[in-house]
């Protein structure tokens, strides 16, 4: 799949579009928070980020177990995409935690926020993912080792929030709970909205990252034949 | 079964030999241990309270446990070694459970020495925390010995290595400091042993992904 593919185009242009109507949804038709204000809009954008990038992880964990199971060679660089992906989005969760932790808490860092301590070790744990590919020549034992750390990354996202739940008290405000989300409708639907733009451009994202990857892949071969 | 314990066993006890021939593991874990107490010794002000003391230990044993770790596959990548266990063994796994045991055998040394020397020098151990210690050194050497295997295909091991871990890791900090200071620690306990068993079951499974060329 090239870059230059006219449904991938179009799916661009559609995540643009919805997020354009995301954006007007969530200062025009949710009504403003009556305890927060206008800091409390990051919500649709912050929630909608840290969801996709757990979406990415889970898209590079379960590429990475295609790869362990049927070594085709392709799951590799599409399980190196979603983790790149993911962690994109993981950073992007952090600044706009950051950014609403400032202006609902006046600190720009908070250890009893757990989502955003829990985002900051899988953060961790995803720039090592980086690391070890890079220091370990490409070929089946590289692919298959990212893959295994891969899904380390996978049963390290449950663990973690367990470990900082037991270590700290809860005081995150909590929107989902067991009854469903506590929001009005058209909070909701403005959540939505933005919540599916994102998780588009992610889609985007990664369909494009994957092509370019590649496009460099397959230069690099046709580079190497042309040389021997 | 008793062919792979077979393995198992021979595979640890090569591992305790070569120790005992060499000596460079072991003396070094424990010098540093004891170091490092000293060193909390001075971080620490005048008025802190135990729990901080209890904090430090967890630094101490992870990081402990990090130099055991780094040295634990230089044995098999001299001389290619490790090729031929790959080759030799009857299941790859049992590489790694060898492994598993042998770093264990050395953390277990060095916290003998580290447990009584932290009880002296800050704060008493109770029974829960030892309990903390034991649950965690498990779970330490089970995803260390995978995850030092991995940075020992990589240049730069001994950078990579802590990266690698100390994510992993931070779960077990949890458990551990918090069977020493929480007045209920069943509940840490219990995290510990999941945590074991969680991380064993997959770092067992993954191994022979990992050695394979």
């Amino acid at each position: 799949m090239s870059i230059r593919n006219p449904s991938l185009s179009a799916l661009a242009a559609l995540a643009v579009v919805l997020g354009g109507v995301s954006v007007a949804m969530i200062f025009f038709v949710a009504p403003e928070d009556a305890d927060q204000g206008l800091s409390q809009k990051i919500f649709y954008v912050h929630v909608p980020i840290a969801l996709t990038a757990y979406l990415c992880f889970g898209i590079g964990a379960w590429k990475a177990f295609r790869l362990l199971l049927t070594r085709g060679e392709r799951y590799d660089l599409e399980s190196y995409t979603g983790i790149h992906q993911g962690t994109i989005f993981g950073a992007l969760t952090l600044v706009t935690g950051s950014i609403w932790a400032k202006a609902s808490w006046g600190v720009w860092w908070t250890w009893s926020s757990n989502q955003l301590v829990l985002f900051l070790v899988l953060f961790l744990f995803y720039c090592a993912y980086f690391m070890l590919r890079f220091s370990v020549e490409s070929g089946p034992r590289r692919e298959r080792i990212s893959a295994v750390y891969a899904l380390f990354g996978l049963a390290l996202i449950p663990v973690s929030f367990f470990a900082i739940r037991l270590a700290s008290d809860f005081i995150h405000p909590t929107v989902f709970t067991r009854e469903g989300p506590q929001m009005t409708d058209s909070m909701f639907a403005a959540f939505c909205a933005s919540w599916a733009a994102i998780t588009l451009l992610a889609y985007v994202m990664y369909r494009t990252e994957l092509a370019g990857k590649r496009t460099d892949l397959n230069l690099r071969e046709l580079r190497e034949a042309l040389v021997r | 079964m008793s062919a792979y314990l077979g393995d198992v066993a021979a595979l640890a006890r090569k591992d305790l030999r070569l120790e005992l021939r060499a000596r460079d593991t072991l003396p070094a874990m424990v010098l540093f241990v004891v170091a490092t107490l000293v060193v909390f010794h001075f971080a620490l002000p005048g008025g802190a309270s135990d729990d901080a003391a209890y904090g430090l230990l967890w630094v101490a044993l992870v990081f402990t446990a990090l130099l055991g770790l780094g040295r634990s596959w230089v044995p098999e990548g001299e001389s290619g070694a490790l090729d031929g266990l790959v080759l030799a063994t009857s299941d790859r796994s049992a590489i790694w459970l060898g492994k598993v045991l042998a770093t264990l055998a050395f953390l277990g040394a060095a916290e003998i020495v580290a447990l009584p020397a932290f009880a002296l020098f800050f704060a008493p151990l109770d029974g829960p925390a030892l309990a903390g210690v034991a649950l965690a050194s498990v779970g330490i050497c089970a995803v260390g010995s995978l995850v030092s295997a991995m940075a020992a295909a990589a240049r730069g091991r001994e950078v990579l290595l802590p990266l690698l871990f100390l994510p992993l890791a931070i779960p077990l900090v949890v458990g551990g400091v918090g069977s020493s200071v929480s007045p209920e620690p069943a509940t840490y306990l219990a995290f510990l042993g999941l945590y074991d068993a969680v991380f064993a079951i997959l770092s067992w499974a993954a191994f022979e992904y990992v050695v394979t060329e």
